[in-house]
């Protein structure tokens, strides 16, 4: 009876980690999505406790209350700005647990399957790549370990070492307890030398990536012990995160392969400010857009000649009242000669009902800015060109612009790629807080006043 | 090369929910956007932590005077408690951003 009521508590808490993270993937029920996930993980931990025949509970639970206290602590204390560190550093705390129940049971099992065996032997190595290669990621993001370039085929050659020793453990038909350990070591080195020359700013690729490996060694752990609880979460964190590997690359304007196999200095170069030609350019869609926007305090629409030209006037108005129904301040900052002539903005948004009191003028706007969520650029592009303020040889240098890129976000609206009215190139289109939302002003906004409304 | 495929044959179950739980893992998060990527992978990060499950078997089930496993056993209970309640703890944090904006006024 013991043994059905764990089993229907693990097919609970699978549904419940399924929804979990189905929840997590909108930021209104995110929070919620966390909370079922946790309740999952809770009831699968109270369910293993009641397995028939456990020892060492005391020990068990003196473990638990070490590891939540620490846990906690560290989740607690960190800043905002170490996070994902800690993530790194948590992810592998999981990859090295699920190595050495690897190594617990290598001892116990008798090695004449060769599928067990295999499958442990997939625990050992993917845990211990997981848990070195996350302390590395860890150290890198924390800027104690430089870039290391490593020899890319000396690297792939430790791999398959591990691998082939991991096929002769388990074919050999004996015991090897002294193999299974160097095992375990050359792929703690292999994990280094994973993570070693991938460039710092490409580390949450590399950490998503490890985490997916994580889940897989939970998935692994969960065959040997033929529990579905393990099995099936692990893969469900092994699948979303391979997936969320690929989006935040695509979201980074790089492929995996790129971040994996190059090595930082090769491709990263750009040091050289002046050289738009190497510079790439992030764009996002209009989901996103609408999401930043949503979840934005202030957001700040600095309107250029495109949006007279695109008639998004009232498209734009529509995004404001929309916007203001959820709670957001909206304003529009207004550069004296944006449009063709002073004054064209103003004319043009009072025409489609924008009240006067939103339209703020350059200084005082200037002032806002460094508080405000996002800025949208529609249509506006020497206006805001930072070449202005910081590049004596640009021709527009001296002019008093929209200081936007001191907010923190900037969605700028164009039709494609090309320079403004003074025919320059725009150094704030690949600031890294920037992103491109290509299309024309009118559509893309009446596209984000939808989805908005549909959120 | 015969004791896979009768281990597979044996398993099959599993490696039927395996197949599975790749699809649905894939299908639960493929429209998420941009600023919870971040979050999204905190999350999953303290559910790969269900490693838990195994490593309470695990220690549950050594023998007492096995000191080497019961060591062992121990980090391991001790490190996946790390990576569960410190998971979701910083996830948590993270998400406190999305809290519901207190009402406009008006």
């Amino acid at each position: 009876m013991i043994v059905q009521i764990i089993d229907i508590c693990y097919l609970v808490a699978v549904v419940l980690f399924i929804l979990g993270i189905k929840l997590m993937s909108h930021p209104d029920s995110a929070r919620r999505g966390n909370a079922i996930a946790l309740s999952g993980m809770i009831l699968a931990i109270v369910a293993s406790f009641l397995t028939p025949g456990l020892n060492n509970i005391l020990l068990i639970l003196g473990a638990m209350a070490l590891g939540t206290g620490g846990g906690l602590y560290f989740a607690k204390s960190v800043k905002m700005t170490a996070m994902p560190q800690l993530v790194s550093f948590f992810n592998g705390m999981g990859g090295a647990a699920a190595a050495l129940i690897g190594l617990v049971e290598y001892g116990d099992l008798p090695m004449d399957e060769v599928g067990k065996g295999a499958v442990l032997m997939a625990s050992l190595v993917i845990g211990s790549i997981s848990f070195s290669g996350s302390l590395i990621a860890m150290g890198k993001l924390e800027g104690v370990i430089k870039d290391i370039r490593i020899n890319k085929i000396l690297a792939f050659l430790m791999l398959a070492v591990a691998v082939a020793l991991a096929v002769y453990i388990i074919t050999s038909g004996e015991p090897q307890p002294v193999l299974v350990y160097v095992v375990v070591v050359i792929s703690l080195i292999y994990g280094l030398a994973f993570v070693y020359p991938i460039g710092g700013a490409d580390m949450p690729v590399v950490i998503s990536l490890l985490n997916s490996l994580t889940g897989v060694t939970a998935a692994t752990t969960g065959l040997l012990y033929n529990n579905k609880v393990m099995l099936m979460g692990g893969i469900l964190v092994g699948s979303a995160g391979l997936l969320l590997t690929l989006l935040m690359a695509k979201a980074m304007n790089r492929s995996v392969a790129n971040v994996l196999f190059t090595s930082f200095g090769s491709a990263a170069g750009g040091a050289g400010s002046g050289e738009d030609g190497e510079q790439v350019a992030k764009e996002i869609n209009a989901y996103d857009t609408s999401i930043l926007l949503a979840y934005a305090k202030r957001v700040v629409v600095v309107p250029g000649y495109g949006l007279a030209v695109a008639q998004a006037q009232h498209a734009v108005h529509d995004l404001e009242k929309i916007l203001e129904e959820k709670g957001v301040e909206v304003l529009y900052g207004i550069h004296p000669v944006a449009g063709r002539m002073p004054g064209h903005m103003n004319v043009l948004l009072a025409e489609s009902d924008v009240s006067y009191d939103k339209l703020i003028e350059m200084d005082d706007m200037n002032e806002k800015l460094p508080n405000t969520d996002v800025v949208m650029v529609i249509g506006a592009n020497d206006v805001v060109n930072p070449a202005a303020n910081d590049d004596p040889s640009s021709p527009i240098y001296g002019m008093p612009i929209l200081e936007v890129n001191k907010a923190t976000n900037v969605i700028v609206i164009k039709r494609s790629m090309s320079s403004g009215y003074a025919g320059i190139q725009n150094a704030l289109f690949f600031d890294a807080k920037t992103r491109m939302l290509f299309g024309d002003a009118k559509k893309v906004l009446t596209g984000l006043v939808s989805e908005v409304k549909n959120m | 090369m015969e004791q896979v495929i009768q281990y597979i044959s044996v398993n099959q179950e599993e490696f039927y929910v395996f197949i599975l739980a790749v699809f649905v893992g894939i299908e639960v998060i493929s429209k998420v956007p941009t600023v919870l990527h971040t979050p999204l992978m905190s999350g999953s990060n303290a559910l790969s932590g269900v490693v838990i499950v195994g490593s309470i078997l695990v220690l549950g089930k050594t023998a007492p005077d096995n000191y080497v496993g019961l060591s062992l056993g121990f980090l391991a209970v001790l490190l996946a408690t790390l990576n569960v309640v410190g998971g979701f703890a910083v996830t948590n944090r993270m998400l406190e951003m999305f809290k519901k904006k207190p009402a406009k006024k008006q």
